[in-house]
């Protein structure tokens, strides 16, 4: 290689990275004033308070250890982990359910798998307000089904005790999306494995346990993770529900609204971004120990 | 798929089409309400049908709320998202995927890794960010970041760039192309596929966006149609129901259209994010 090609191939090089930077320009912009800029002044804003003159006082871990000395604090961390830790679980066994029985080679096996992934692509204000009209206790039909079969619904969102069992049922509707990424899984298993099972004699509840749940073990994990993400942030419906302060004795509270209540109603900034970073941790630690209870279970 | 025999298919059957009326009853019941009087929520509630039919509801949200101003709105922000998402991304995509250039896969995980970013950081920064520019109040924060890239987008479109042979490149640049060329006429043209599944994307969670607008538009008339609908529901002790129905199946009705007639790309696209982590 002579000293002329070579440096050809350093100008070309040199064009190359130059184009390729301008091309990811707009990105590197939009990430440096929409994302790396927020994280780090969010990171510092929770430092502080809004003082007199609006001005920034710096006042250390006070944020932190005010929240953690708040009861709505503990409050909102409560109800959105017992939300997600019932609700997660009984929706990947119903999404994993519809997609294996829509795996089934059937007639109308479109039409069905339609009806279930409708629902999840509703506006979360439109299903808000929809399931707050049905989960109505004197007007709506749940409780008027129940009524003519002979016994008394309950107060749904009305009643303290309900609002979460409320908020659970109806996020069972949307479990369409999941389901899709299941039934994607399924697809992907051989279907050898299942012929080798059955001439070795494996019935359908064999091949579900030692097929089936082993090889879709990735997809529920992806699936399960993607729950806490969702459910962490939660608020869309919640709010169309039951209103900022989560409905009646705060039980509908989840952290979500919490963080959006403190920094847009009450405009405490400081505390608001303090609430964040805790958000970010305990979603970081969720995932964490997701990620290891599948790990352990794989030895 | 799985093969069963003949009777166990007949449980499956029932169970199927059970379940297939457990998830379409809110729709219907969303649709029936919308067409009933107020009267008969109160006297007959469990009638499914509406007697008398009327659409009293939806001559309300046109005449005694701004209905089609919100439609409008949400029209305007939902195009100019996708405007800027759509060219921002493909361009930025392109650059990820065509060129070599130093730390390009290590910025490529930096994008993946803002992706897991729980919104609620970035958003209150943002909202002072966009306070000090005297935004708030209008549709530019809304509006002007989308024309900075989306990431799923730009995860998608990369990932589809990749597998575009270099040959069609190394070809046209035999006949003088240059790059901007070679985007636009060898990679833009074979993409479309994946853009429309992003397009879709983006449609929908513009067109369903709550957050957003419920922080950055405070005036009645620049509401969108979540907001708008919010508002109406919140605005009263007692719900109209059959206008609050009504209101909500308009909005989900551009999306329910667009599902029936793209449906393998919705269900494509929902498995695409579902594989993306």
């Amino acid at each position: 290689m002579n000293e002329y090609t070579l440096k050809v191939r350093k100008r070309t090089f040199k064009r190359e990275s130059v184009l390729g930077v301008i091309f990811i320009s707009p990105w590197i912009a939009g990430f440096l004033i929409f994302t790396l800029f927020p994280v780090l002044y969010s990171l510092y804003l929770s430092f502080t308070m809004t003082g007199e003159g609006g001005h920034l006082k710096w006042i250390g871990l006070d944020n932190y250890l005010r929240a953690f000395g708040e009861r709505d604090f503990w409050l909102s961390i409560k109800n959105t982990l017992i939300l997600s830790g019932i609700g997660i679980p009984i929706a990947q066994i119903m999404a994993l359910m519809a997609a294996i029985l829509l795996n089934v080679r059937m007639k109308y096996q479109g039409l069905f798998r339609t009806i279930f992934f409708l629902p999840s692509v509703v506006p979360a204000v439109a299903t808000g307000l929809l399931w707050k009209w049905i989960l109505n206790p004197r007007l709506g039909p749940i409780n008027g089904f129940l009524e003519e079969l002979g016994f008394s619904g309950p107060g749904w969102l009305i009643d303290p005790a309900w609002i979460k069992p409320s908020l659970i049922l109806m996020s069972f509707w949307g479990i369409g999306g999941t389901m899709v990424i299941y039934l994607a899984g399924l697809q992907n298993i051989p279907d050898e494995l299942y012929e080798a099972a059955e001439l070795d004699g494996a019935n359908s509840r064999q091949r579900l346990k030692s097929i089936t749940l082993p090889m879709l073990r990735p997809v529920t994990l992806f699936n399960t993770i993607m729950g806490i993400i969702t459910s962490f942030q939660s608020f869309t419906q919640v709010i169309i529900m039951l209103d900022m302060d989560g409905g009646i004795e705060k039980s509908g509270l989840v952290y979500g609204l919490y963080i959006y209540t403190n920094a847009f109603r009450d405009f405490k900034m400081g505390y608001a971004s303090a609430l964040s970073w805790v958000l970010l941790i305990i979603t970081a630690v969720s995932i964490a120990i997701t990620m290891k209870v599948f790990k352990d279970r794989d030895k | 798929m799985t093969k069963i025999n003949k009777s166990r298919k007949t449980t499956v059957y029932i169970v199927a089409v059970l379940l297939s009326l457990l998830f379409i009853f809110p729709f219907l019941w969303m649709v029936s309400t919308s067409f009933k009087t107020q009267d008969q929520i109160f006297d007959a509630p469990m009638e499914l049908l509406p007697n008398p039919f009327v659409t009293d509801a939806y001559r309300e949200l046109f005449t005694e709320t701004d209905f089609s101003r919100y439609f409008l709105n949400t029209i305007f922000v939902t195009g100019m998202t996708l405007l800027g998402v759509l060219t921002s991304s493909s361009i930025v995509a392109f650059g990820f995927s065509y060129f070599k250039f130093p730390a390009k896969e290590a910025l490529f995980k930096v994008l993946l890794a803002t992706m897991m970013l729980p919104a609620q950081v970035t958003m209150i920064p943002q909202y002072m960010l966009f306070d000090k520019l005297g935004w708030v109040g209008s549709f530019k924060p809304l509006i002007i970041p989308t024309f900075f890239g989306g990431t799923w987008v730009i995860f998608l479109l990369r990932q589809f760039f990749d597998t575009v042979p270099k040959e069609y490149a190394e070809a046209a640049k035999m006949d003088g192309a240059n790059e901007l060329k070679i985007f636009f006429r060898i990679y833009l043209p074979l993409a479309k596929a994946p853009v429309a599944t992003a397009a879709l994307f983006v449609f929908l969670w513009t067109w369903t966006d709550f957050l957003n607008p419920l922080i950055y538009l405070h005036d009645d008339k620049m509401y969108t149609l979540s907001i708008a609908l919010h508002r109406i529901a919140s605005g009263t002790h007692y719900p109209n129901w059959p206008v609050l129905m009504g209101g909500s199946l308009l909005m989900a009705l551009p999306i329910i259209i667009l599902f029936f007639t793209s449906q393998k790309t919705f269900i494509n696209g929902a498995t695409i994010s579902g594989i993306k982590g």
